[in-house]
């Protein structure tokens, strides 16, 4: 019989986490149950993107899109959709500005201001098959690149698209495939940099595991150019779903001919091997990922020498990171000049980006560079929940900045970003919004790099912690007047003299809402107050009597007997002294009247 | 060797190709201070005391080779106020007690201080409480006292090719060990030549037996053991 149907169930990590996969069994027995198995195919993709409505459903050819389907969802989809060919609306994705049900995805406010090349195959084909990939145009710009072109002409291709690392740095990925192309040595490597771990970011992961033949691909292409035979994939053991994807993928690779000797039957051999990494923040910075490939300790190693004089056991080395490696098949298949037609004059090409944090939609993007963080927040992440208003925009992770509200229009690229005191990074957008306290954002990312330094360095090391020491008095409400100038003079410290790049960019979070966000370090200090009621030192709750209907649910729910009242009788009342500022009275109140006051 | 020029602190100085910056101003009576480097050991960068300023940016002199034509600047204020905050965060982190040190006196840590000009410290001491190992017969770890500037584990595997010495945890937690973690006394690797005691340039790793003020260390041994390794 004719298959009618294509059901793409996402299966990115996100997705698994809120249980696709029952979904996936209770889809399968549910098609065997009503004989349609030949008729419907389940299939298993990557990351569709809207993470925070999952598990999803993508119906072809009408393009239906299901959101937060449950197992007990599915004999109706079924039953309605599949068979009588009515699409279940309560489940169909609702904008949630308009208020308006979309009935096709392309009807969607999220992906239309999206532009997908890195994530083109992401979402739209199973991962662990090969011949998905290849009728995607997976391979294609391989058998291009090895049949059709020389190393040289490869490199100029990418060289001329002027594609920069979308590791976060922005390094012209060319030239760096110059380098190693020169360097005199019959052994070379390349390696890809899947070490992500910035919190809030899951680019690379939603890529391995969405679509790992692009990887392989970018790989296999850069090794014929460069002249190297063996890549090392290093990828971090908390991703276990990209890890299997890859090991699949790398199996399949080797059995169809594009990967081991004589890849598609040419003098050309290659093969890749996978390394798992041990959980170190450091080893995505590439000298501290080499050690790791090499057994040694994880660590950084001082540049000069550059990877590409010595990197993997002393030989020259390319390292990309996930999301250039996938850009490389599109820049070969499609050319430099289409490549440099979209995104912006310095920053060609798009950039994915994590959405996260207090934004409506939360999730995996691709837009052109260029695009602005007004674009990414508003339109295609639905704006900020509960009518708050944005503050900042946290770009960049731990090496990165607070972008403050006044400044979203600005054009995302490498330049503008930094020129904001933030950085591109490796994609991760943190939303904040004004509950959001600064200081204490600053306290968050700095004890993160304190416990991410890995030691080997003096002022990374202890300057790492003397910045946490003082974030955390400020925060405390122990600041005092010389803490700013203290801040500023240790970070300067950090920043100039560090070994490597965790602690040169350490200091970033400090500086940047230093720069931005002054007032609310000094209300801290100087009136011992946080403005955004979050620092507990210095909050206290309070019931306004006004509103109290004296419920008796916060009081039932404090763990400190803090709240004093009887049911039915005046307003109740928090002993400011007992109460340890956990907030679940104010969780629980349904009239809003318990409220968090700070200062005077 | 191609023979190349450059200048250090406006003073034009020639030099071989391949040789470090620290090489070249130490060749030439130029004083940069160091705490990490040792001649004879290989170089990592760690302690950054040793930085210089070279178009702009701040390198480590001893890990970056010298090249025709550079301009390396190696005492403006701003370099010498970066040295002094590096040595107050060593000072703070562990615990430096001078007068009760066996190597008040013959300190490497000390003498920077001194020559530095430091004078206090301004940040919070840290006042670790680190493991002191007495296992071994003949010498003492007393961790309190280490500036972890890695000198004992590269001289044990460059020199000794024993690797009884490496690094555990990160951070502000990161700690040298003998073997895997094990008492000293216990390290099956360790073939007690003592290399790590002359090397370690404050009171952290010491002979037993030395008071207050009585340990005294000859670091320059690894360099001219090398050479006459080298020599054959």
């Amino acid at each position: 019989m004719r298959r009618r149907l294509d059901v793409l169930i996402c299966s990115g990590a996100a997705c698994v986490s809120s249980h696709s996969e029952a979904v996936r069994d209770a889809l399968r027995g549910e098609m065997e149950r009503q004989g349609l198995s030949d008729e419907v195919r389940v299939v298993e993709t990557g990351c569709m993107g809207p993470c925070e409505l999952g598990p999803i459903l993508l119906v072809y050819p009408d393009g239906a899109f299901y959101v937060r389907v449950r197992p007990e969802d599915v004999a109706e989809i079924v039953e309605e959709h599949f068979r009588k060919g009515r699409p279940v609306d309560r489940l169909l994705w609702t904008d949630p500005a308009a208020r308006r049900l979309a009935e096709e995805k392309r009807q969607i406010g999220f992906f239309a201001k999206q532009q997908k090349i890195v994530l083109s195959n992401c979402g739209r084909i199973d991962p662990e098959n090969i011949e998905e990939s290849i009728a995607a145009g997976g391979y294609e710009a391989l058998g291009i690149a090895l049949t059709e072109r020389s190393p040289e002409a490869l490199i100029a291709e990418v060289k001329r698209s002027g594609l920069r690392g979308r590791g976060g740095a922005g390094f012209p990925t060319g030239t760096k495939w110059r380098l190693v192309a020169q360097a005199p040595s019959a052994t070379k490597y390349v390696v890809c940099n899947g070490d992500e771990g910035d919190p809030g970011a899951f680019m690379d992961r939603a890529l391995l595991e969405g679509d790992p033949h692009s990887v392989l691909e970018g790989m296999a292409i850069a090794a014929f150019a460069v002249g190297a035979s063996r890549g090392y994939i290093y990828v971090r053991a908390e991703y276990p779903l990209a890890v299997r994807r890859l090991r699949t993928a790398l199996e399949q690779a080797r059995r169809h001919g594009l990967l081991g000797e004589r890849i598609l039957e040419t003098e050309f051999s290659f093969d890749i091997e996978l390394r798992i990494g041990a959980g170190a923040f450091v080893c995505g910075e590439e000298t501290a990922l080499i050690a790791s490939i090499e057994g040694e300790r994880g660590v950084p190693r001082h540049r000069p020498p550059y990877p590409s004089e010595r990197g993997v056991f002393g030989q020259p080395t390319l390292i990309n990171n996930v999301e250039t490696w996938g850009n490389i098949r599109h820049v070969i298949l499609r050319g430099a000049s289409w490549f440099r037609g979209i995104g912006t004059e310095r920053s060609p090409g798009t950039k994915v980006f994590a959405l996260s944090g207090k934004v409506n939609r939360t999730g995996l993007v691709e837009v052109p560079m260029g695009t602005t963080l007004r674009e990414l927040i508003f339109d295609i992440g639905g704006g900020i929940p509960n009518g708050k208003a944005l503050k900042a925009v946290q770009t960049g992770g731990p090496s990165g900045g607070c972008i403050p509200a006044n400044r979203v229009d600005t054009p995302i690229d490498y330049e503008s970003l930094r020129a904001l005191g933030a950085i591109m990074g490796s994609g991760g957008v943190i939303v904040l919004d004004e509950d959001n306290c600064m200081v204490d954002v600053a306290r968050y990312f700095l004890e993160f790099t304190c416990d991410e330094s890995c030691g080997t360095c003096a002022p990374c090391r202890a300057g790492t912690r003397q910045m946490r020491g003082i974030l955390e008095r400020i925060t405390a409400g122990d600041g005092d007047g010389e803490d700013l100038e203290r801040l500023r003079a240790l970070a300067e410290t950090v920043r100039r003299t560090s070994l490597c790049g965790l602690g040169q960019t350490a200091p970033n979070p400090i500086l940047s809402t230093l720069e931005q966000f002054a007032d609310e370090y000094r209300a801290h200090i100087e009136e011992r107050r946080c403005p955004a009621g979050v620092c507990t030192a210095l909050i206290r709750y309070e019931i306004a009597s006004d509103r109290c209907r004296a419920c008796d649910r916060c009081r039932r729910v404090c763990p400190v007997e803090a709240i004093a009242g009887a049911p039915g009788e005046g307003a109740y009342v928090i002993d400011v002294a007992r109460c340890i500022r956990c907030g679940r009275c104010r969780d629980v109140c349904p009239f809003a009247a318990v409220e968090v006051r700070s200062g005077g | 060797m191609k023979a190349i020029r450059l200048k250090i602190d406006g003073r034009e100085v020639t030099a071989t190709e391949g040789m470090t910056i620290l090489d070249v101003a130490k060749e030439n009576g130029i004083r940069i201070p160091t705490l990490c480097h040792l001649d004879g050991l290989t170089d990592v960068g760690a302690c950054r005391l040793c930085l210089v300023e070279v178009a702009g940016q701040l390198v480590t002199s001893c890990t970056v080779p010298a090249r025709d034509g550079m301009d390396v600047r190696t005492k403006s204020e701003a370099i010498q106020e970066h040295r002094r905050t590096i040595l107050e965060l060593l000072f703070a982190e562990g615990n430096h007690v001078c007068s009760f040190c066996v190597s008040n006196g013959g300190c490497e840590l000390q003498d920077l201080a001194c020559e530095l000009g430091m004078d206090s410290v301004r940040v919070p001491y840290a006042y670790p409480r680190r493991r002191v190992d007495a296992s071994h017969p003949r010498f003492i770890v007393d961790r309190d006292r280490c500036v972890l500037c890695g000198r004992c584990v590269r001289v044990c595997e460059e020199v000794e090719g024993a690797r009884t010495w490496g690094f555990a945890e990160r951070g502000s937690a990161a700690l040298v060990i003998t073997d895997l973690a094990v008492d000293w006394g216990e390290a099956e690797s360790c073939t007690s030549c003592g290399k790590c005691v002359e090397v370690c340039p404050t009171g952290a790793i010491v002979r037993k037996g030395a008071s207050n003020a009585e340990m005294r260390k000859q670091p320059e041994l690894v360099d001219r053991l090398t050479q006459r390794r080298a020599r054959g």
